[in-house]
């Protein structure tokens, strides 16, 4: 069965169920809505900044501000992907229908990968037009070095995000599970072991951390990050890469 | 073609299929029979290579199913209804599996007209009934045209008209050369659709012959004869007429007479002979229903009992009758056809004079079992007279007789698709 026709199929399933619209939707709407209400107040609260955070201020960092919250409809439309398939006993007819299981997922996971990349990206320049238009005299321009790296970083990081929620749902294949675990997890955990001094030189090796650094356009001043942006999302990809080969190898051995 | 080879499933300490060793050939509509969670659908699941075998193989045309080439244009299957995303819309659903194989839109929107659902195409499946389902699942099932068609439990949730064209549907599929392996666990509506039976117990293989093999070998067919219950030595004067023809004669538990062995019409004859009035005389056939629960009586896993009500019961008014109980629940040896008096048969033997239990109320050991839900008729007897009117006692009734097997006229519109 050619590839083209599977990636056809899924294409047709995926726009043709809710939860994409909704989810996706919901990524767009609270990432720039967030990040123009951090840049506006950033604006206001400038003057009041010490020298060194002055220096470290980075308005492109600042508009995305709001993807901590956005990613979240992100790891939810990855894991409605995969794990709606299980969910509902699709998986049985999908499978039936297509028996070449690495085809089957991939197929999946490109459509559904295509489809984040292209509204990651969108978001991405949007949030940060927009989070520019309300900085004021503090804003960066596309031009300046290392933005348009950013902006793009941006749509990346926030597909990377999607496709590690994929593999982990193809993983642990219920939805409920899925989202219990990967919500946390970057809502709260990550966090917590990325601003604790004792766990902070690990933490910073989190998936969504070290993606993160791709975002950043000017460096901390007491940063000592041994990753530059591109490493960062370097190591993002590969925690990607591990999560979708040990949701491939789940769904070869096991029984669907 | 699909054939399994010492096919044997385990999950965890519990085997679920054992050494299952069978063909199913093409041109035949082959039933899969056996009482829940006997292994027919595990089996089912491993055909389609959704489990994998603990050990043995089955294969497809040859091939082991996830090898199988453009497996969607050669296999079509119903595993369950509900095996849909419900928030996408049937014709969506049709659409995404007709595009695996580059089946065109028209194609669904073919299936949907066959299976009848045109009208709720563009709703949402989530609202479909288990009915509406089943027919979701048979238009995926149709939509690459396959060689190779398995069904687990169609019927289940149709409604009288789904289960005669699904039945119709099956045999005109097997007419034109396809393979077809049907599941279910009703054998009354096995025995109007398929040509050769597999039946499974626990997992193990229990029989795998043909329906015409399987009726003669487990049918026993009767005759029902009752004479004036008012002149009791009319029927000591015909028992022992039709004793010396050479019949068989059983008392029923209402005074009727259970006829083995003698046509009809020789019946009629000798009682006519002995001057004997009667006021019915009706063949029966011990239906395979009762020979298929004789068969897997051993095998059952989950058995019904009768429900004790402890502590919910309500002392009965004054007067009022206990409820009759249902012929055959919790009564493991009820079926064994044809019931002497003292087996086990007595708490059917309605009190005299009670109402509900006039001279034809008596039920009779076969037409006991519940019938399933959208079953047409529940009487399995009743089942099988459109099909082959039931013959005299000699010949066995073949309900699924080959000559039903070519596409009846009747059914153009429905089998369309399958042609």
């Amino acid at each position: 069965m050619a590839a083209a026709q599977v990636v056809r199929s899924e294409w047709t399933k995926i726009r043709s169920v809710a939860s994409t619209v909704w989810t996706l939707s919901l990524a767009v709407v609270v990432t720039v809505a967030l990040g123009i209400l951090i840049s506006l107040l950033s604006r206001h609260e400038f003057d009041n900044l010490s020298r060194a955070e002055r220096l470290s201020f980075d308005p492109t960092f600042v508009s995305f501000a709001g993807m901590s919250l956005g990613q979240l409809a992100m790891i939810v439309f990855g894991v409605l992907v995969v794990s709606n398939e299980y969910s509902t006993g699709m998986i049985r007819t999908s499978l039936a229908a297509v028996p070449q299981r690495g085809t089957f997922l991939f197929s999946k996971l490109a459509v559904a990968t295509a489809l984040a990349f292209g509204v990651g990206l969108a978001t991405s320049f949007v949030t940060f037009f927009l989070g520019q238009a309300m900085l004021g005299e503090h804003r960066a321009a596309l031009g300046d070095p290392g933005v348009l790296r950013a902006v793009v970083g941006g749509g990346l990081y926030m597909t990377l995000i999607a496709v590690f929620s994929m593999g982990v749902a193809a993983m642990l294949r219920g939805p409920m599970l899925s989202l219990g675990i990967l919500m946390p997890f970057f809502f709260l955990i990550s966090n917590i072991l990325g601003n604790v001094g004792a766990t902070e030189k690990v933490g910073r090796y989190l998936p969504d951390q070290a993606g993160s650094s791709i975002m950043r356009v000017v460096t901390p001043v007491d940063d000592d990050t041994p990753y530059g942006p591109w490493g960062g999302l370097g190591i993002m990809a590969l925690w990607v890469l591990a999560a979708l080969l040990g949701g491939f190898l789940s769904l070869k051995k096991r029984d669907a | 073609m699909i054939e399994a080879v010492g096919l044997t499933k385990r999950y965890g300490a519990k085997t679920a299929v054992y050494n299952l060793s069978f063909q199913v050939r093409p041109g035949a509509v082959t039933g899969f029979l056996g009482p829940n969670g006997s292994g027919k659908s595990t089996t089912m699941r491993m055909i389609l290579g959704l489990d994998n075998p603990t050990s043995g193989q089955v294969t497809i045309g040859g091939y082991p199913y996830r090898k199988l080439p453009n497996a969607a244009r050669q296999v079509g299957a119903l595993l369950d209804a509900k095996a849909v995303h419900g928030g996408r819309s049937a014709r969506s659903h049709l659409l995404s599996l007709a595009q695996l194989s580059g089946i065109p839109a028209r194609r669904v929107d073919e299936v949907l007209g066959v299976v009848g659902l045109q009208d709720v195409a563009k709703k949402r499946s989530k609202g479909f009934s288990l009915g509406m389902g089943q027919r979701l699942g048979i238009a995926a099932a149709l939509l690459g045209d396959p060689q190779v068609l398995l069904f687990d439990e169609p019927v289940n949730g149709l409604d009288p008209e789904g289960i005669l064209w699904v039945r119709n549907l099956m045999k005109a599929l097997a007419a034109e050369g396809r393979t077809v392996f049907v599941s279910s666990h009703l054998m009354s509506e096995m025995a109007l659709t398929a040509d050769h039976l597999i039946v499974i117990g626990r997992g193990q293989l229990l029989s795998d012959m043909s329906v015409k093999d399987f009726i003669s070998a487990n049918s026993a067919d009767f005759a029902r004869v009752r004479t004036p219950d008012t002149e009791p030595q009319l029927r000591e004067k015909l028992t022992s007429a039709l004793t010396g023809a050479g019949g068989q004669v059983l008392p029923e538990q209402d005074g009727a007479l259970r006829v083995m062995g003698l046509p009809l019409p020789r019946i009629s004859d000798l009682a006519h002979d002995v001057d004997v009035r009667l006021w019915e005389l009706s063949p029966h056939q011990a239906s395979l229903e009762e020979a298929y629960m004789r068969m897997t009586q051993g095998a059952v896993d989950y058995r019904s009992t009768i429900d004790q009500k402890a502590g919910l019961q309500q002392p009965l008014p004054p007067g009022a009758q206990p409820p009759m109980p249902v012929p055959g629940q919790g009564q493991p040896g009820w079926y064994a056809p044809p019931a002497p008096p003292q087996q086990g048969g007595q708490q059917f033997a309605p009190p005299q004079g009670q109402p509900p239990a006039g001279p034809y109320g008596a039920p009779a050991p076969g037409a006991a079992p519940a019938p399933a839900p959208g079953a047409p008729q529940p009487n399995p007897y009743a089942q099988a007279a459109p099909q082959a009117p039931v013959q005299p006692v000699a010949t066995p009734a073949a309900p699924a007789a080959p000559a039903a097997a070519p596409a009846p006229a009747a059914d153009l519109t429905k089998s369309e698709d399958a042609r």
